[in-house]
């Protein structure tokens, strides 16, 4: 596998807004900054994995980027219910 | 047509044309297999809550879908550039407020397309939905804008293009 | 194509540098969702709509991710939005008044 000097940049841009993300993440300071973070980071993620399929050259990893983001969404939305209560 | 029924026939479509762009093939084999899950899917789900329901069946439906995506895309580029220009002004040009707007659209499918593109627009986040009113996240909001102005800002412009092929 | 390919991943990845970064910089949660949402949506759009010229035989999957964001990403949005404001969680405001 070649990168070639698009996909250092890209996946340098990538790795730098997952590295914010990961900051924000990180410095919080509550809980509903954190969630919204790996919110962030999981849609970033999944833009990431289907890029790495273009670079490893394989179908397969488009599979993995839906079904990742099938499971962040419903996460997601879990969480949002937890923080919420039991309203309906 | 009853409202059960092209619930029904509404999720085997869908189930349907989702299950062929997923396996990205017409073999006979992936068409039984499709016709197959999409039956199951749409018996499963005819005895819920019917969102497809929302759909309006008229000659101009699909013509006002295309309209609307159009207007969607060009508003999340607009967005998108107004994000950039307050993320990267030192200052952080920003005065949020949360206002209410009023919508016209009945159906449940249509009140979930208006929020999710009032999301995407310049500056609008929706919140809430409380009867027919949505509260929306506006970050940059005008001194003095009272509800009527704001729904002519905000949701005016989509509501036109849904009131096509939504209820 | 494969000129278009470079330049769409790159916007692609630079939208969603700039969500980060607006994530970083916003001062409240709902200014963060924001920034979030918006960008980080064009974002992976961009980037889908890069890998599909570079690979055009790989068209109806993209076609179902990308949706799939565009749905799901402002949903996912509004509904933290909806359960930070029923639980409490107050505005920002430029001037500090503490009224």
């Amino acid at each position: 596998m070649s990168l070639g000097i698009t996909g250092t940049i890209v996946l340098a841009l990538l790795g730098a807004a997952c590295v914010l993300a990961m900051l924000r993440l990180w410095i919080g300071p509550h809980a509903p900054d954190r969630i919204v973070a790996a919110d962030t980071l999981s849609v970033i993620a999944t833009g990431a994995i289907v890029v790495l399929a273009l670079f490893f050259d394989s179908a397969l990893y488009l599979d993995v980027a839906l079904l990742y983001g099938v499971l962040a969404f419903v996460g997601v939305v879990a969480l949002a219910r937890a923080i919420e209560g039991n309203r309906p | 047509m009853h409202p059960q029924l092209q619930h029904t026939a509404f999720s085997f479509v869908f189930a349907f044309v989702f299950w062929l762009l997923l396996v990205g093939s017409l073999d006979p084999q992936e068409l039984v297999a499709g016709i197959l899950v999409a039956t199951a899917v749409a018996a499963l789900s005819s005895g819920r809550q019917p969102i497809l329901a929302g759909i309006r069946l008229r000659a101009g439906a699909p013509l006002a879908f295309i309209t609307y995506l159009g207007s969607l895309l060009v508003a999340l580029l607009r967005a998108n550039l107004d994000m950039a220009r307050r993320v990267l002004s030192p200052a952080l040009p920003i005065r949020p407020v949360l206002v209410r707007i009023n919508t016209s659209l009945r159906s449940d499918l249509g009140r979930l397309v208006l929020a999710n593109s009032i999301t995407l627009t310049p500056g609008t986040l929706t919140v809430d939905v409380e009867g027919d009113a949505l509260l929306v996240h506006w970050i940059d909001c005008p001194p003095g804008t009272d509800i009527a102005t704001a729904t002519q800002t905000i949701a005016s412009g989509f509501e036109r293009h849904l009131r096509g092929f939504l209820q | 194509m494969k000129l278009l390919s470079d330049i769409f991943l790159i916007i692609g990845a630079l939208f969603c540098l700039l969500g980060a970064l607006g994530l970083l910089r916003m001062p409240d949660v709902y200014n963060r969702i924001q920034a979030g949402a918006k960008a980080v949506t064009l974002g992976s759009l961009a980037l889908l709509l890069g890998v599909g010229f570079a690979h055009p035989d790989w068209w109806p999957k993209l076609l179902v991710v990308g949706l799939f964001i565009l749905l799901t990403n402002p949903i996912g949005s509004s509904t933290l939005a909806r359960a930070f404001h029923r639980s409490g969680v107050p505005l920002w405001h430029k001037q500090r008044d503490e009224s």
